[in-house]
């Protein structure tokens, strides 16, 4: 009954806030619906609706899910400097970093779930009750990764937000191990993800023991990103303290992170290149196109340029400590994996497909209008999570007040 | 020229029927030869048997009217000069492309009855076993024939079998295999919607 | 206590009553069992010849057909093995329709089971240089050879592994197979595919109703539905009642030889211990049952 009680407060906390609340509430219900007309039209239709077709059978939808596992794996891997530098709100750095990644989970799935051409038939990949190709499918190992990942992180930030809501002191033999389980497996949902690509030894371009290290350091890039402008809002707008160093402290741990990143990629592109086995086609359709085809080009130097000027900003202490540059770099290095997952990861993987052929893919309208709706569902969640969060961990919203209210009503 | 193998078999349908029907009227052991398209995989394969007949087979590919050849051939005195023929099978004499410059129409056919082949023994074969004349010269490919290596065979790949003879597909008088026009390419990826 | 308890309940009554109603109201019983239906795999005898029972009900429902469906199992000592002779092939295509023709597939949106491809016979094989979209008014062209590709049914199959819910397996004559109901379309498997074998309903498919091939296999050329992978299965309605695949029976040029791998006296295993075969992709030891070789 107490949780009940404590799940009506959260739910009245969400319909009460500014007049700018509800214009984004607003917007993004109506990029809900926008993208959910056009994804109700894959839904009638098919896949067809989406510009995959046999050669490029994997496209947008997989990407953003490779994306957004990156997002939900660093933001917990946040605590870890949090703790060794024992920043002083650990406990909302953790709350509110698990938020993020209960949020990008969510949203993970949702693009599996868009990205399958029967999802009614999800369950088939249930243990028990279905049939999962459990321990030798890496996706199957994804799938299992990614829900256990959600059930911890949604466990810990409910326990710790009805804790403050009740104003009881949380049980630290509860939360500490499962935190504490929870960062390895931060680490396990990538490292499952870049596996899920590398165990394919047929696409030559995903078949490099450095795709998983490439992927974590990446994730460090973008993930805490995200954390270092919303601590900056939290701050100016709540009770949120935390301090300019250490936000400067994320910031330089994310250079290391960039540079880790940079220089996996120019080992990975030495090899490539300085081999010149009939592989590098693909890293040449990347870069230069082959032929007169050169879509992707441009979001793959947009990718690189990106993150090299985040890498600059961030490197040079001067411009690491200027908020406005700091900011500008936070949002090009999101900008910057965004696109390197999205596209720049796949795309080439399958062009030219296993045969040689060249099939140009783009995403389709409907793709994009489908990933609009799965981001704007994950902001409005993030939305009302935050906002629950906050009211209780910084504006005393907690089970007395409610009391009080309804007393003094 | 278009579908040159399906016009083949349709004209080896109505050649096989022509041919059993003069077969019937002559008197000729029809129902044996019928008996022998049904072989089965084990008698197939004994390679080297000397018995007529090994292989079920496809019915030769006869142009309209043209067999039995004593139709025309029995009221004509037997020339068995080397000479380009002008009057009679000038068209075959035009295509004739088979080692021509040693060859010519009585190192395969006989000169005496001429519905059937000859061997360079004098043996003489039934049109039916053709592959054995051909086998003559082209040894290997009769070899990888006999097995369905060579060739084409249809039927059951546990059971009996039908082989296609070598004249089914290769025009004895000019065997080079002919062009074919392709069936159209798939379509783009770009244009499935 | 007591007053909780009764509104608990009935907010699972409620809940449990709107999910049997959302389960219910867009679909019949019969799509409600389609829906639970199990893998084909793990099903016995008695439960699969309802399926099959139910499948044909609704085939002719479907297609105004009455379709024979065939559930037969692999013939005990069979292992199926192809072989294709590159010095024959001229790269008609004739194959490539008369699989369609005979595996149902569909033909708007275009789905092939067979890509033959043109190659430089200065090149080799060399995937990155060949095209499928040859069109000369006469093949074989001058200076080219192909490469028909299909479905390699590999001894070591990568798409059978990576299947995240066992949906695709090896069959004891090595046929690999897919339990359509099954499928989720996530198409893991084409990508791990290094071959393209493996193809995907993107939208509805379609075939002429007149053109449809009632003789059926349930793992095999039955009609599919949207949003599930398909591939060649060596014909398995064909090659497990002792036919041989059609692709085989259609090639004009004989290049394309079909056998049991176990029987010594097969034309595949003549082909293997007489002529030197090659397999595609052979370093990512896939160990394809699909054989190439030169006959001349």
């Amino acid at each position: 009954m107490n949780f009940i009680r404590f799940i009506t407060g959260s739910i009245k906390i969400i319909f009460h806030g500014s007049k700018t609340y509800y214009a984004w509430l607003i917007l993004l219900s109506l990029l809900i619906i926008w993208g959910g007309i056009g994804y109700s039209g894959q839904l009638g239709h098919g896949l067809i609706k989406t510009h995959m077709r046999d050669s490029v059978s994997w496209a947008f939808y997989i990407g953003n899910f490779t994306f957004l596992v990156g997002v939900a794996a660093a933001a917990v891997m946040l605590v870890i400097p949090a703790y060794i530098y024992d920043w002083k709100p650990i406990k909302e750095i953790v709350i509110f970093g698990e938020l993020l990644a209960v949020c990008a989970v969510i949203m993970c799935i949702s693009f599996i779930v868009v990205d399958i051409g029967n999802p009614l038939r999800f369950w088939h990949m249930l243990p028990l009750i279905g049939t999962m190709n459990f321990p030798s499918s890496m996706l199957s190992w994804d799938f299992f990764v990614l829900n256990i990942y959600l059930l911890i992180n949604l466990f810990v930030v409910t326990y710790l937000l009805y804790c403050v809501f009740y104003k009881k002191e949380y049980n630290k033999s509860i939360v500490l191990p499962l935190v504490l389980i929870s960062i390895p497996m931060a680490v396990a949902i990538h490292t499952t993800t870049a596996f899920l690509y590398n165990a394919i030894p047929g696409r030559v371009f995903w078949n490099s023991a450095l795709l998983a290290p490439r992927f974590l350091a990446s994730a460090f890039c973008s993930g805490p990103a995200i954390l270092l402008i919303m601590f900056q809002i939290l701050r100016k707008t709540t009770k949120f303290e935390i301090k300019d160093e250490a936000i400067w402290k994320i910031a330089e741990l994310m250079v290391y992170a960039m540079f880790i990143y940079l220089f996996f990629t120019i080992a990975e592109l030495f090899k490539e290149f300085y081999s010149d086995t009939e592989n590098i086609l693909y890293w040449k359709y990347l870069l230069f196109g082959i032929g007169k085809h050169k879509e992707i080009v441009p979001y793959s130097w947009l990718s690189i340029i990106m993150g090299c000027i985040a890498f600059i900003l961030f490197l040079i202490p001067k411009t690491r400590r200027n908020f406005t540059t700091l900011n500008i770099g936070a949002v090009l290095i999101y900008a910057s994996v965004y696109v390197e997952k999205g596209i720049a990861l796949i795309i080439p993987a399958f062009t030219p497909d296993v045969l040689g052929q060249i099939y140009v893919y783009t995403p389709s309208i409907t793709e994009i209008r489908t990933a609009v709706m799965i981001f704007s569902i994950g902001f409005l969640l993030f939305t009302f999570l935050s906002k629950i969060a906050i009211a209780i961990v910084f504006e005393n919203y907690n089970i007395s007040s409610i009391s009080r209210r309804i007393k003094s009503l | 020229m278009k579908d040159n193998f399906k016009e083949n078999i349709k004209v080896s349908v109505i050649l096989t029927a022509l041919y059993l029907v003069l077969l019937s009227g002559c008197k000729n052991k029809v129902s044996d030869t019928i008996e022998l398209n049904k072989v089965n995989t084990e008698n197939e394969v004994s390679i080297g048997t000397t018995q007529t007949n090994d292989y079920a087979v496809e019915a030769p590919p006869f142009s309209d009217g043209i067999f039995p050849c004593t139709d025309c051939h029995k009221n004509l005195i037997p020339n068995p000069v080397r000479r380009v023929l002008v009057d009679w099978h000038d068209d075959i004499s035009a295509m004739f492309n088979h080692d021509s410059e040693n060859r010519w129409c009585l190192d395969c056919h006989d000169l005496k009855n001429r519905d059937s082949l000859r061997l360079a023994s004098g043996k003489l074969l039934d049109f039916k076993e053709s592959y054995k004349l051909c086998g003559q010269c082209h040894g290997e490919k009769y070899r990888d024939w006999k097995v369905g290596v060579h060739g084409q065979r249809t039927g059951n790949w546990n059971g009996k079998k039908e082989y296609f003879l070598c004249v089914n597909c290769h025009n004895p008088h000019s065997p080079k295999f002919r062009e074919l026009t392709p069936e159209p390419p798939p379509i783009m990826q770009e244009d499935i919607k | 206590m007591k007053n909780e308890n009764s509104r608990r309940s009935f907010i699972k009554n409620i809940s449990l009553a709107t999910f049997s109603a959302l389960a219910l109201s867009g679909c019949n019983t019969k799509a409600f069992d389609d829906f639970l239906q199990q893998n084909f795999k793990t099903l016995s005898k008695k439960e699969k010849d309802i399926i099959i029972k139910n499948l044909g009900i609704k085939y002719k429902e479907k297609y105004g057909k009455e379709f024979h469906i065939s559930d037969k199992p692999a013939i005990d000592g069979t292992l199926f093995g192809y072989a294709l002779d590159l010095s024959r092939c001229v790269g008609c295509r004739r194959c490539v329709y008369a699989c369609v023709k005979e595996n149902n597939q569909s033909r708007e949106p275009q789905i092939h089971w067979i890509e033959v491809l043109q190659m430089e016979k200065e090149r080799g094989i060399d995937f990155a240089h060949s095209t499928a979209q040859y069109n000369p008014e006469k093949v074989p062209e001058k200076g080219y050879f192909y490469v028909p590709v299909q479905c390699q049914q590999c001894k070591n199959p990568p798409c059978v592994k990576v299947c995240p819910v066992k949906a695709t397996w090896q069959e004891p004559d090595g046929i690999t197979v897919i339990d359509y109901n099954w499928c989720i379309g996530c198409r893991y498997c084409m990508a791990a595919c290094p071959y393209g074998a493996r193809h995907f309903n993107w939208g509805e498919p379609s075939v002429p109703v007149e053109e449809l091939n009632t003789e059926v296999h349930y793992l095999g050329n039955r009609p599919r539905m949207k949003g599930v992978v398909e591939k060649c299965t060596f014909c398995i309605q064909r090659t497990r009642e002792g036919k041989y695949p059609a692709c085989v029976e259609i090639c004009p040029v004989g290049a394309r030889k079909f056998g049991n791998l176990l029987d010594p006296d097969s034309e595949i295993r003549y082909i293997l211990e007489n002529k030197r075969v090659l397999i595609l992709k052979q370093e990512l030891n896939t160990q394809p049952k699909f054989y190439y070789f030169f006959g001349i």
